[in-house]
């Protein structure tokens, strides 16, 4: 007979690990309630005429972030991970950024990268 | 050889590999959406004043797809903690709803791809425009989404007669900027267009404008990464659960890994849904 559990079968585990576990699975149902409720948020703000289509982009992405951060942090266990993680990931950032700067600069009306 | 750090954690990352395999592939991710962002806002901002699409795709469905990917995140992050719980049978149940939760999302998406495909913008040698989804059952000209566009110029199709009808269930909008940005509740008619009065004829395919082309582009890639993630998913759940029974441990990092990724899929989506859809 094996010594290993059945797939079925209840594994013994630390009571610390499942205390643990349970106080995560409680803050997983709250980020989730929380980012259903932005996403609610999202819509209705983009129906809302703020008088100007610009006020609507930010809203709608400060909305968005706020929620990739519930998703990164929370769920990717961002907010509580390893130095070398963060390290890849603050290049990625710097990366993104430049990726994104140039985009920006290249539709300045003083540039010659980009004709309108 | 046994390969080191393949389970256990390596004591001074504190990391196991599979786990900064998968952080350096969701980097090279972040840059291959970054780019793809950065086209956009290039296409969104360089459009003529009041060019830019509004509510062409139904904000309703969108926003079920977020809950639904919402819900499979939550569900993916629940199975692990189930996991490390050693309850194997809640692990499946959870994982379970993210697969079926994937499955939704890939169908809304189908059919609002779908949607687009037989919605066309016909317009007349007159000059006018008439925009709506065609009525299959009632047109006769030849159409098909992969033998676009079906007429160029006032010449039909090949097989197409004199004849021939397009019927549309749609409107008729005075111009490209009432085009570009419907009322949220305008009325549609049935309207039947003899193919002889058709001057060009084209559905909302990628080909259709430069919107199209990068919200396919958009959500094809976010798609195939849904379809990824599912299958990968299913193999560690269905064919691959026996490895729980032989290294737990080994088991639970690959659902951790698999998750992380179904995360950065979700992540992505958060920020498509405004992107495409509202703004």
């Amino acid at each position: 007979m094996s010594d290993h559990p059945s797939p079925t079968q209840t594994l013994p585990v630390d009571p610390h690990t499942v205390e643990e576990m349970r106080h995560h699975i409680r803050r997983y149902l709250i980020v989730g309630v929380a980012l259903a409720i932005g996403t609610a948020l999202t819509v209705w703000a983009s129906l809302i005429n703020f008088g100007s289509r610009e006020i609507n982009v930010v809203v709608a992405l400060v909305i968005a972030s706020a929620k990739g951060f519930l998703v990164a942090g929370f769920f990717m266990h961002l907010i509580s991970e390893k130095k070398m993680i963060y390290a890849v990931l603050g290049f990625t950032a710097f990366f993104f950024a430049g990726l994104l700067f140039l985009t920006l600069w290249s539709m300045a009306h003083d540039n010659l990268i980009h004709i309108r | 050889m046994e390969i080191p750090y393949a389970v256990k954690a390596r004591p001074d990352t504190g990391l196991y590999n599979a786990k900064v395999g998968i952080w350096l592939f969701l980097a090279s991710e972040v840059m291959l959406f970054g780019a793809l962002f950065c086209s956009y806002i290039l296409l969104r901002v360089n459009a003529p004043e009041g060019m830019w699409p509004h509510h062409w795709l139904n904000i309703w469905l969108g926003m079920t797809n977020t809950i639904v990917l919402i819900l499979s995140s939550v569900t993916v992050v629940m199975g692990w903690a189930s996991l490390k719980m050693g309850q194997f049978n809640r692990y499946k149940f959870y994982q379970g709803i993210t697969i079926l939760c994937a499955l939704i999302f890939l169908g809304i998406k189908s059919f609002e791809y779908h949607d687009k495909f037989i919605h066309y913008k016909v317009t007349l040698k007159d000059g006018r425009v008439a925009d709506g989804h065609l009525q299959p059952a009632e047109t006769t000209l030849p159409v098909a989404w992969h033998l676009q566009p079906v007429i160029v110029d006032g010449n039909l199709a090949k097989g197409a007669k004199p004849t021939d009808k397009v019927v549309l269930e749609g409107w008729w909008p005075k111009d490209e900027v009432a085009l570009m940005n419907p009322p949220l509740e305008h009325k549609t008619e049935n309207i039947e267009i003899p193919a002889s009065q058709i001057k060009t004829m084209e559905n909302y395919g990628p080909w259709h404008n430069t919107y199209t082309a990068i919200y396919f582009v958009l959500t094809g890639l976010h798609a195939l990464h849904v379809i990824a993630g599912c299958i990968v998913i299913f193999a560690i759940w269905g064919p691959l659960a026996k490895v729980w029974e032989q290294d737990p441990e080994r088991y639970i990092n690959r659902v951790e890994v698999s998750g992380l990724f179904w995360h950065f899929v979700d992540l992505v989506w958060i920020f498509l849904f405004p992107v495409l859809y509202l703004l």
